[in-house]
């Protein structure tokens, strides 16, 4: 009995919350640690970084606008449809990482539990981050975080899943919405993410995931005026690079998370949260 | 039996100068010494109401940028080991001699700067003092700001601010990065480089330890040089937003964590349900406070067309009682225009609003030969595409526009790349909290205007900068964290 | 640059409120003409209801807003000829006032005499505005004023509490009236108020301002005292004005100096900005008085400073504004003393009565 053929899966990006292909018909080859062909991935160009920008400004209204607890059901609802398709993450990490399924099947799990932990944020971050202040007069002052917009987020190129998901869920867990940037060289989970995320209830546009060439993608992103913001993890490797985004980032005033060492197994802390939020404070007069 | 009527026409009351001595020279402040510039160069401050030469002060060059930072790596061992709590007294102390000292620098300013006394002694010095004191009990609190057990200082800060309120951006910037254990080198505008100079002196009545806060006075090029020195840890800065874009780019690439709070263009947003007479207050302190000098200014007026007319006329006849005049006189409401440069820019933009065909009106009002002067102005007939509704004034000039229904309101107030603040008036609770929640901006003020406290953050989202000053939030700018 | 007062009238509150009207002049609203102008809101008092929706449709007031413009123009400095200025003023729009359970007709006449002539070691100083009594003591001071052109009030209706039937009230008025008095003072019924029965606070003012006719055709002028500290709210402040002014009171005031908090800046504030518009909607000119615990000098001119800059100098004198008061005068005259001589005066310097 001859072996069944294999049905091979055509990796497409992911933008507002649909599946195109690149709008320049590009695509490259994806290889497994040791070289081995695995896939064609899409070749993003600047125009679909724009259309991923479009997309997600047009869903910042609706997700910023959600109720925490609604983001955070959400969240959840992506680790649950993770753990069910853990198996398949399992083998693409392995593959992208050269990781042996043990250890790869380490990265999904602590990954699923990161949507988990992070899920539980979405309606206690204002609280620790907001609060009254009080100011000498008869006025009631409130502080309270908001998202800060389109976030451009260059993922790990080193860590294809955990690091993936640990630059992602901080962003959009607050309310902002998300261009991700796959690692250059293992995009595969990242797309894969995306027909995850596709199917968990989150909005179209809240996170749009490209794949290509890190370089070329991320300068258009840094020096987009929509963009509010940009995290640099994915170009951790490059000071001359991230100096270069940081710069371009500068014309809009960018918030700019620094690349910086990270160890993705580790408790990651608010601060990826906090770097993507505003502080907004009202004032109200109290008197009958 | 009615007396013969005759105005009530207030009586010149000026402020007595006689409080204060300002030396025909000073030095810069480095390592809690006054020396002169290394090249020996100086340039003049003058009185915006008079022109009158008030002092000479050094212009700081390279080298004492140079000897300045080292001053403050220096001190910056000791100073961030000291106990929190010691850290604490010293900044208590200057507040302390900042309220004794209060009328004299009140007096200063307005000097120096041309605002009226009754802001710089009613706002400005209070609020300084005010910042000192708070930020002094956070010194030896820092493990329970939420922001780690035990966050540590960065090192040296370099500090810029502007010449709107010369006092408080240097409260605003000192007093949190000492109380976190930093060390500053800070450099006042050009044009008001006076009270940063006396709070030199009250750092040494105080005892602060040299080295700890040194003043470089200069033009942008001392600024340009202090952010990009490479021993600066971290870079604060208030100011235009041109300027802030060219920080970022200096900064890009290294490890200084950058704060910058740059301009604004305020939607004021007046309901037609709103307390109509409060507003109108609201709209004059929001457009009309410190010249209009303020980066929060509420420089757009959006009133909802039912009502445009009756607050408009109320405003008009409003002001008309605004008293333009002699920034040392009690009961001036509008002082001077704190430079040629910014009269320039304002008189430009005002006549791009004519000519661009909004309606231009300002009481009669008999401004001072001498000096530099800007009648309360504003413009009806203002559209989002008019230059007057975009670009930051920075002048006693509002721009009023109208709006039909709540979502226009916040379209309108939200486009732009601006978002440090905006107001809104209306009774209505449930609209006021919806329109606080959907406006793009740092501070809302909802039925007030322009009010500040050390312990409400400040700052603002999109092209008015990052990072927030004041509250616990802004003790985040100076720790690593 | 100073403040003129609007020339003409616009329209402040009449899109929301009333059927357009431009009024070409200003008339008191002691005058002939006023009645016609009221009439013209008479749909918005045809009935509980309408009145209701008309108070109520009023702007609201922010109250931090209001105290921080109060306190801000309190902040004014007048010095030297505007200090003398301001003194001489107060000094003249006084209601000089005696409203105790022991007052008697000598006490009433000691008053009255320092009323006409307030330092007797200055025959400079201008006379009082009013000497406010008890009915029972109208009699008594119109015979002590004589010719001296200082007005008689006399409280009336129930005063203090106002709580007596009408009639009583109404025949309280008259006594007053018939006895000489020129002004007359009124308490509303605030429980009426409080309990929202405008209309009935409508129709008492009316029929009080009726009371106030003389035999003659002429009429005392009706003040209306609002009892303010005991509304509470700004609100009900901008709204009773509004209701007294319709009504047609001639004065609107704020206390009796008989409770616990009495006349306040922001009370006056809003009374005068509720006067301002009324007169830029109907063009009636109607007066303002404080009273209770205005002492200082320095007080008075804060008063006379929000007046200026709310009103305008229209409203500078003492047909537009008067102070309820008896201690205010000695401090008064003390700080004019002071500014004739440069010496700080003291009580040994002026008269006790």
């Amino acid at each position: 009995m001859s072996e069944r053929l294999s049905v091979l899966k055509t990796y497409k990006l992911y933008v507002g919350g649909k599946f195109p292909r690149s709008e320049s018909g590009r695509v490259y080859e994806v290889t497994d640690a040791k070289g081995k062909w695995l896939a064609n991935a899409p070749l993003s160009s600047r125009k679909d970084a724009r259309d991923a920008v479009v997309a997600a400004r047009k869903a910042f209204g609706g997700w910023s606008g959600a109720t925490a607890y609604n983001r955070g059901q959400i969240l959840y609802r992506i680790a649950e449809m993770l753990e069910g398709r853990r198996e398949q993450f399992v083998s693409e990490v392995a593959d992208a990482e050269g990781l042996s399924k043990s250890k790869a099947a380490a990265q999904v799990d602590a990954a699923i539990d990161r949507w988990v932990w992070y899920a539980g944020w979405s309606d206690k971050i204002a609280q620790i981050a907001g609060g009254a202040n009080p100011v000498a007069g008869p006025y009631f002052n409130l502080s309270t975080p908001e998202p800060t917009g389109v976030v451009a987020v260059l993922a790990p190129q080193e860590s294809s899943f955990l690091g993936l998901v640990s630059v992602i869920a901080p962003a959009i867990v607050t309310g902002n919405t998300v261009v991700v940037v796959a690692g250059e060289k293992a995009p595969l989970p990242a797309l894969s993410l995306a027909e995850v995320l596709a199917t968990s209830d989150l909005p179209g546009g809240v996170v749009n995931v490209l794949s290509g060439r890190t370089a070329e993608i991320a300068g258009p992103l840094a020096a987009h005026q929509d963009v509010n913001a940009i995290d640099l993890a994915g170009v951790s490797g490059d000071a001359e690079e991230a100096t270069a985004l940081e710069t371009a980032a500068a014309d809009n005033l960018k918030r700019v998370l620094r690349p910086q060492a990270v160890d993705w197994a580790a408790d990651p802390g608010t601060g990826r949260m906090l770097a993507f939020l505003e502080t907004k404070t009202v004032w109200h007069p109290m008197g009958v | 039996m009615p007396m013969e009527k005759q105005a009530f026409e207030y009586a010149p009351a000026p402020e007595s100068r006689a409080v204060i001595d300002i030396a025909p020279s000073y030095g810069l402040f480095i390592d809690g010494e006054f020396a002169e510039a290394a090249d020996g160069k100086v340039f003049k401050t003058v009185s915006p109401a008079n022109e009158e030469v008030l002092s000479e002060v050094a212009q700081a060059g390279t080298a004492d940028v140079e000897r300045a930072v080292k001053a403050a790596r220096k001190a910056f061992e000791k100073w961030s080991a000291l106990p929190g709590a010691e850290r604490a007294k010293y900044l208590f102390r200057i507040a302390r001699i900042i309220q004794e000292r209060s009328r004299e620098l009140a007096v200063l300013e307005s000097l120096d700067n041309g605002k009226p006394i009754k802001e710089s002694r009613d706002a400005d010095l209070p609020l300084v003092a005010a910042h000192f004191f708070y930020y002094a009990g956070w010194a030896d609190k820092l493990g329970h700001a939420g922001l780690g057990p035990d966050p540590k200082p960065l090192g040296v800060a370099g500090q810029v601010i502007p010449w709107n309120f010369p006092l408080l951006m240097l409260a605003w910037k000192i007093a949190p990065a000492l109380a976190c254990g930093n060390t500053v080198v800070l450099k006042p505008a050009e044009t008001t480089p006076l009270s940063a100079l006396f709070f030199a002196d009250i750092c040494r009545q105080a005892g602060l330890p040299k080295g700890v806060v040194n003043i470089l006075t200069g033009d942008g090029s001392t600024g340009a040089e202090l952010v990009a020195h490479p021993d600066v840890n971290k870079v604060a800065f208030t100011g235009s937003t041109e300027v802030g874009k060219a920080i970022a780019r200096t900064v890009a690439g290294t490890d200084k964590k950058l704060t910058l709070e740059l301009g604004g263009k305020a939607a004021n947003i007046v309901f037609d349900d709103a307390p109509i007479d409060q507003a109108v207050e609201g709209i004059v302190n929001g457009i009309f406070f410190n010249q209009g000098h303020v980066c929060c200014a509420g420089s757009r007026l959006l009133v909802q067309e039912s009502v445009q007319d009756e607050v408009l006329d109320a405003l008009k006849r409003r002001m008309q009682t605004l008293r333009v005049g002699d920034p040392l006189d009690k009961n001036t409401d509008i002082g001077a225009i704190n430079s040629a440069e910014q009269l320039g820019r304002i008189k430009e933009l005002a006549a791009a609003g004519e000519a661009e065909g909004a309606e231009r009106w300002a009481p009669a009002c008999e401004l001072p030969g001498e000096g530099y002067w800007f009648a309360p102005t504003l413009f009806t007939g203002v559209t989002q595409a008019h230059r007057i509704a975009r670009e930051e004034i920075f002048g006693p000039v509002l721009s009023v526009l109208t709006f039909r229904t709540p979502e226009e309101a916040v379209a309108k107030a939200n486009n732009t790349p601006y978002g440090l603040s905006a107001g809104i008036w209306t009774e209505k609770g449930s609209r006021s909290l919806w329109m606080a929640g959907k406006l793009r901006a740092g501070v809302i003020w909802s039925n007030t205007f322009n009010k500040f406290d050390p312990a409400s953050p400040f700052g603002g989202y999109k092209e008015s900068g990052f990072g927030r000053e004041g509250g616990r939030h802004g003790l985040e700018a100076y720790l690593n964290v | 640059m100073h403040n003129r007062p609007t020339a003409g009238v616009s329209c402040h509150y009449a899109r929301r409120y009333a059927p357009l009207v431009t009024m070409p002049t200003t008339v008191p609203a002691y005058g002939k003409e006023a009645a016609g102008r009221l009439a013209t809101m008479a749909d918005v008092t045809a009935d509980d209801r309408a009145l209701r929706r008309f108070l109520h449709g009023l702007p609201g007031v922010d109250a931090v807003g209001l105290q921080a413009r109060a306190a801000a123009l309190g902040t004014r400095s007048i010095k030297n000829t505007a200090k003398a200025y301001a003194i001489d003023l107060a000094i003249s729009m006084i209601d000089l006032t005696t409203l105790e359970g022991a007052d008697t007709p000598g006490k009433v006449r000691a008053l009255c005499a320092k009323g006409v002539n307030p330092d007797p070691t200055d025959r400079t100083v201008p006379k009082v505005a009013a000497i406010c009594v008890y009915p029972d003591m109208v009699a008594t001071a119109k015979d002590a004023l004589g010719t001296s052109g200082i007005h008689v009030a006399s409280v009336a209706t129930a005063f203090p509490a106002g709580r007596a039937a009408l009639p009583v009230k109404l025949a309280d008025t008259r006594d007053a009236v018939a006895a000489g008095a020129d002004e007359i003072d009124m308490v509303i019924d605030r429980g009426a108020f409080l309990s929202g029965r405008y209309l009935e606070v409508f129709e008492e003012i009316r029929a009080v301002k009726e009371a106030c006719v003389r035999g003659d055709g002429s009429a005392a002028h009706l003040k209306v005292i609002f009892e303010t500290g005991e509304l509470q709210t700004y609100d009900n402040v901008r709204r009773v004005s509004w209701l007294a002014m319709l009504a047609g009171a001639d004065f609107i005031k704020t206390s009796t100096g008989k409770v616990g908090v009495n006349a306040t800046p922001p009370v006056t504030l809003l009374m005068l900005e509720a006067v301002r518009d009324f007169h830029a909607q109907l063009g009636v000119q109607v007066g303002v008085k404080p009273a209770g615990g205005i002492r200082t000098s320095k007080d008075a001119i804060k008063y006379l400073v929000m007046v200026n800059e709310t009103l305008g100098e229209e409203w500078l004198t003492a047909d537009w504004f008067r102070f309820g008061a008896s201690s205010l005068l000695n401090d008064l005259l003390m700080q004019r003393q002071k500014l004739g001589t440069g010496r700080y005066s003291g009580p040994d310097y002026v008269t006790v009565d």
